[in-house]
């Protein structure tokens, strides 16, 4: 139990621990969480109301616990786009000119209301996405909430700008809302990366339009009707359905002033393609090849600290590997390597596995078929091109009830970085090691790659902890451990992992415009004309 | 001369149903997050290509492209196009029907390396 404590404290920082604790003990009694009855079919949410979709088509929402069919989704076209783009045009008259007091309160009934039915929601997102509840426990749900405080909080300390150019002209600087805006989240985070998405926008005066992912349409609609009697119609709308279906038509609209997407590249640029017909901003997330670095000195003794970087390693099986910044890329100084892989082989293999609704269980299914063979396919080539498995390497059948589910054993290749498992983004419970001889070669391969999202360095020298995070050319490098996401800290990517930032209240800066009022105070004409 | 990608009868069918309904398509393959590292198959001329693409070759008459900085990485491996069945996300055609394309690569043999079918790219 108190690893986990460590464990969970370390890597998610703002955390109710009493209450992970508690969960974890009562799972270890009843060992199963208990499902949640859900509805046979969730509508659209669309001016605070759930709505048929125009189609009256629904589409099967599948568990990737066990494969089955648990509730079904709307299955929307243009039309319910453009209904939830009119809800939130009438809704942004009022919203848009709360007071930030008023905004402020909201987000914070909203982090209330989420953090009364953590368990329900942690147990909707598992069977949504498969991931472990431990984890939806322990981070998803505990970083929503943190979330919205922490907007709540910013937008009423923060301040516009005012200066004197000269003693007759003052420039003052304000911030408006962009107006209805355009979300996609994806489905690996659902009701965090939609948070992420939402929360900002709101805070800043916006009223959006969001799209869920096709894998997990339902954990938001249930969020949504906790939250239907607290957030003003029109504020928060959600349509779910098919990219080509409902996706395009919102990245398309003439009628919204920005559009966030988080996803992959292909998709990023076709978003952007539209967008520019509307000379529209945009935000793309897109993805990673992180690298987590260890140097010689990690290795310097057996202590915690050495600890702390084997569980940074392994990090990789966070959420099954399906984070943008999963740490898929190993790479050690090799005077070190036997010593530290032996240890972050052997704890790899200690990763339980098994019913993601389980307590104790470290690891769920990954959150589709399609990825699941995806993943697959790349243990293959993995293997063709001749990289060693250390661990790992299969699918894992846990059978049972979890026959039909889609669960990767954890796997870790040796190879080199030229290798195409060392290049893309595999998504699933999979890392490939290489070695460094020196700081300059890490840098050189931690740089060799078409993205720039996370990175991790590991060291207890006091030089490398500096220059080395300076040279990569990443948006977040975590130095001495990782996959940590505060809501303070700016979220983003280099190269082709995208632009604009999430997280941090800069974040309220790529949904507002700059209002500048520069005012003259004197009588005298300028004398041109 | 050995083709850079081809696909399975099952992607060939896929291919099939979209045309009657789309007309004309393209495919992409995309890299990085979520949906990443795989086809996404679009009505031809949807997607704008550039000077940073380049194209692969043909599969069942759809050009099959690549940024550049991707096929880097790629080209010393053969791309066969399946089809399976899965709910993915992205605004690629087959996603309403429970079907996703899925890249599956293999490396391409010392023979095949040789004589590889030639590159096209997007003419000014």
């Amino acid at each position: 139990m108190c690893y986990h404590e460590i464990d969970f404290k370390t890597t998610f920082g703002k955390i109710k621990l009493d209450k992970i604790m508690s969960a974890i003990a009562e799972t270890e009694v009843s060992n199963l969480a208990k499902r949640p009855q859900f509805k046979e079919k969730y509508g659209n949410f669309i001016g605070g109301k759930f709505v048929e979709p125009a189609s009256g088509q629904y589409f099967d929402n599948e568990s990737p616990i066990d494969g089955k069919v648990f509730t079904k989704a709307a299955r929307s076209n243009k039309e319910d786009v453009e209904k939830a783009i009119d809800a939130a045009h009438e809704a942004f008259k009022t919203w848009s000119v709360t007071s930030a007091t008023y905004r402020s309160n909201l987000l914070n009934k909203i982090a209330d209301r989420i953090e009364e039915n953590l368990e329900y929601l942690a147990t909707v997102e598992t069977i949504d996405n498969g991931k472990a509840i431990r984890e939806t426990r322990a981070a998803d749900l505990p970083l929503v909430i943190d979330h919205f405080r922490y907007f709540a909080g910013v937008i009423r300390a923060e301040e516009g700008g005012i200066s004197e150019h000269d003693e007759n002209t003052v420039s003052i600087v304000l911030h408006e809302p962009l107006g209805v805006v355009g979300q996609i989240i994806p489905w690996n985070f659902p009701l965090l990366m939609a948070t992420w998405k939402i929360a900002p926008a709101i805070a800043a005066g916006n009223c959006c339009v969001v799209k869920p992912a096709e894998q997990t349409p339902t954990s938001i609609m249930v969020l949504m009707e906790l939250l239907q009697d607290i957030v003003p119609a029109g504020v928060i709308n959600i349509v779910t359905g098919f990219g080509p279906e409902a996706g395009k038509p919102l990245a398309q609209s003439e009628r919204i002033s920005k559009v966030s997407f988080t996803g992959e590249t292909t998709t990023g640029r076709l978003i952007m393609q539209y967008a520019s017909e509307n000379l529209l901003p945009v935000t793309m997330e897109l993805g990673g090849k992180s690298p987590n670095i260890f140097f010689s000195s990690v290795a310097d003794a057996d202590d915690d600290f050495f600890d702390k970087a084997v569980e940074g390693a392994v990090m990789f099986a966070l959420n099954q590997g399906e984070v943008c910044t999963c740490p898929s890329r190993i790479l050690v100084q090799e005077d070190i390597y036997d010593t530290f892989m032996e240890r972050v082989v052997a704890r790899t293999k200690a990763i339980k596995t098994g019913h993601p609704l389980d307590g104790t269980v470290m690891m769920g299914a990954q959150a589709s078929n399609d990825q699941y063979e995806k993943i697959q396919s790349y243990l293959k080539i993995g293997k063709e091109e001749g990289a060693e498995v250390l661990t790992g390497g299969a699918s894992n059948n846990l059978g049972g009830d979890l026959e039909n589910g889609y669960y990767i054993q954890p796997t870790i290749f040796k190879g080199n970085n030229k290798m195409r498992i060392f290049q893309e983004e595999i998504f699933g419970p999979v890392t490939c090691v290489t070695t460094f001889k020196t700081v300059e070669e890490a840098i050189e391969i931690a740089n060799d790659t078409m993205y720039g999202l996370g990175a991790g360095v590991w060291t207890r020298d006091a030089h490398e902890l500096y220059q080395v995070p300076r040279a990569i050319k990443a948006g977040r490098v975590w130095v001495n451990n990782y996959h940590a996401y505060p809501a303070h800290a700016p979220f983003g990517g280099y190269k082709k992992s995208g632009f604009g930032r999430e997280n941090h209240k800069m974040m309220l800066d790529h949904y507002r415009q700059t209002k500048n009022m520069l005012v003259s105070y004197s009588k005298q004409k300028l004398g041109f004309f | 001369m050995h083709k850079r990608v081809s696909l399975t009868p099952a992607a060939f069918d896929l291919i099939e149903e979209l045309k009657a309904i789309h007309g004309e398509l393209m495919f992409h393959q995309s890299g990085g997050c979520c949906d990443g590292s795989q086809p996404m198959c679009f009505e031809k001329g949807d997607f704008k290509l550039g000077q940073s693409d380049v194209c692969l070759g043909e599969i069942d008459g759809c050009e099959f492209w690549m940024s550049k900085d991707q096929f880097e990485y790629w080209k010393h491996t053969h791309l066969t196009i399946d089809a399976v069945n899965g709910r993915g996300a992205s605004f690629s055609l087959e996603i309403p029907y429970g079907k996703r394309f899925m890249t599956v690569s293999r490396l391409f043999t010392e023979e095949e390396a040789q004589d590889l079918s030639p590159l096209s790219f997007v003419v000014d």
